[in-house]
């Protein structure tokens, strides 16, 4: 089943909220996927910084990786540690540094996410207490998207929680699936793109970024997905700027969006969306098959 | 007869013992008139009422709203999610909204009438409900249509009544595609009073001029096997 929650806020005002609004959606969507959950924040960035998330094992003490990450980025890294996942903060410049040496001396952590402003945070467990774990409702942002996983494709694991990301400051959550993932997986690796898993959702997550690399805008890129991707599928997606939604030509996947001048609420079901500000008069609205949304603030 | 309505607030009050309530209304209760407060989305509201009962939901519902519903008259005031009045067997319900996917899927009798759009498969296996959609109602709707009417003020999306049986499709405006076996039919008097009468019954009637509508049915040809349809199935 799967449940999908996405935020997209206009109003800068609302911008410290964006956690408290997301947990508060991703919580009623725990009984569409009791599973794992996982989620993407779009923060603050600095020019020249990256955000790298990291995973670890639980009882992972990242703030005992200061020194070795100072020497590979030349500089003060800051460490964010929130449960099993921490943020650190390092010149653009020094990704490879630190990731080599981080392969060195901590190979059991994983780097999950790089973005100048995403954060992405998933683990196994009632979605409501994967959001209490990592403090969501304490996290400011201008957009942010959320997932609950009832795991149909593959097992039941952390690296199989949704969102996935392929790219820098990309990410995708997934509702659906996909059957054309294995034979697309294997053009996508020719093309260079690496996996973690053997999820069908990391495919449309790797096939979007593909896209992107080669110049499409987030829009095309999903425009292109209607002709290649084959299955069931409601996407959400994430990228520095811009957030968009598709779905399938047969629109099997539940969707429901709503509008205000504040905000652009995305939610599996309206229940999602039911607690957020002034929904009462929101412009509510199904989004169509194959047609695709996307709202970007660059623009 | 109570004429102040029973109130049932779903912020504080749960939806089964809401149905429950209405399950256990006796034939001839006094207590007709409802108002449901907070739906919030929720799902199942009002669902297996047999009842003559007024129900009105004061906001939007989750999937099922009205299920299976008996006698009942049932508003709501705002959007409905998935199959809203699936298996209807009589009364009415009205959406003063937009409703999702499968409104008044399998239906047996009864009217749905929605204010708004239906989105895809509105209508789905349809088997004796009269359902009128003000607005447009999305792909696949009318899908293996067996018995009932579907009347569309706007405009229909693709493949409508595909697979359909003897159902009778009216739609106002633009028909993106039609479905295996579904075809334009003349209309006649006949179908003209029976447009009439369904306008009438969702409070239309002299509001919308029923020449201007077209009808599509089956044309029977997919009824049985048959291996030069094979395409088709």
């Amino acid at each position: 089943m799967c449940g999908i929650v996405g935020l997209f806020l206009k109003d800068a005002s609302l911008e410290p909220e964006l956690g408290a609004m997301l947990a508060g959606m991703l919580g009623v969507m725990c009984d569409r996927g009791p599973d794992s959950a996982g989620f993407a924040v779009y923060g603050a960035g600095e020019t020249g910084q990256l955000k790298l998330t990291l995973r670890g094992p639980a009882g992972t003490v990242f703030s005992g990786l200061q020194s070795a990450l100072d020497e590979a980025a030349g500089a003060r890294v800051a460490i964010v540690a929130r449960d099993t996942h921490a943020v650190i903060t390092i010149p653009a410049t020094r990704e490879f540094a630190i990731r080599t040496a981080l392969a060195q001396i901590a190979p059991d952590i994983t780097v999950v996410g790089v973005g100048a402003r995403m954060e992405l945070y998933k683990e196994v467990g009632l979605p409501s207490d994967v959001a209490i774990r990592f403090g969501l409702d304490r996290m400011a942002g201008t957009h942010g998207i959320g997932h609950t996983r009832m795991a149909t494709e593959s097992a039941v694991t952390t690296d199989g929680a949704h969102p996935f990301s392929t790219g820098t400051d990309q990410c995708l959550v997934h509702n659906g699936s996909l059957s054309n993932h294995a034979s697309l997986r294997r053009d996508l690796v020719r093309e260079g793109l690496s996996f973690s898993t053997d999820n069908d959702s990391e495919v449309a997550a790797a096939y979007l970024t593909s896209r992107m690399r080669e110049g499409d805008s987030l829009g095309e890129a999903l425009e292109h997905s209607l002709k290649d991707l084959d299955g069931f599928y409601t996407f959400v997606v994430g990228t520095e700027t811009g957030f968009g939604v598709l779905r399938d030509p047969i629109a099997c996947k539940p969707a429901v969006m709503a509008e205000t001048d504040r905000y652009v609420a995305f939610g599996s079901e309206y229940r999602a969306l039911a607690g957020l500000p002034d929904i009462e008069h929101a412009r509510i609205w199904e989004p169509e098959p194959a047609r695709v949304y996307f709202w970007d603030r660059a623009a | 007869m109570t004429s102040d309505p029973f109130v049932f607030d779903l912020a504080h009050q749960t939806v089964r013992d809401l149905n429950a309530a209405l399950h256990a209304l006796p034939p001839g209760s006094n207590e007709t008139l409802w108002r449901v407060e907070n739906p919030r989305g929720l799902h199942a509201i009002a669902a297996g009422v047999d009842a003559d009962a007024a129900i009105e939901i004061g906001g939007s519902v989750g999937y099922y709203c009205a299920g299976m519903n008996k006698r009942a008259a049932i508003t709501v005031r705002g959007n409905a999610g998935v199959g809203v009045a699936e298996n209807i067997m009589s009364g009415r319900v009205h959406i003063k909204g937009d409703t999702s996917q499968a409104a008044g899927a399998t239906g047996c009798g009864g009217t749905l009438l929605i204010d708004g759009n239906a989105s895809a498969r509105c209508g789905i296996s349809m088997k004796g409900v009269d359902i009128v959609v003000k607005g447009s109602v999305g792909h696949m709707s009318a899908f293996m249509a067996q018995a009932g009417t579907l009347t569309v003020l706007g405009d229909a999306g693709e493949s409508l009544g595909d697979s359909i049986y003897e159902a009778r499709l009216y739609v106002r405006g633009a028909v993106k595609s039609l479905g295996a076996d579904c075809i334009e039919k003349e209309m006649r008097d006949e179908h003209r009073a029976q447009l009439f009468e369904k306008l009438s019954l969702a409070g239309l009637a002299g509001e919308v001029d029923v020449s201007e509508f077209r009808r599509y049915g089956s044309a029977r040809t997919l009824y049985h096997f048959h291996i030069d349809n094979l395409g088709n199935y």
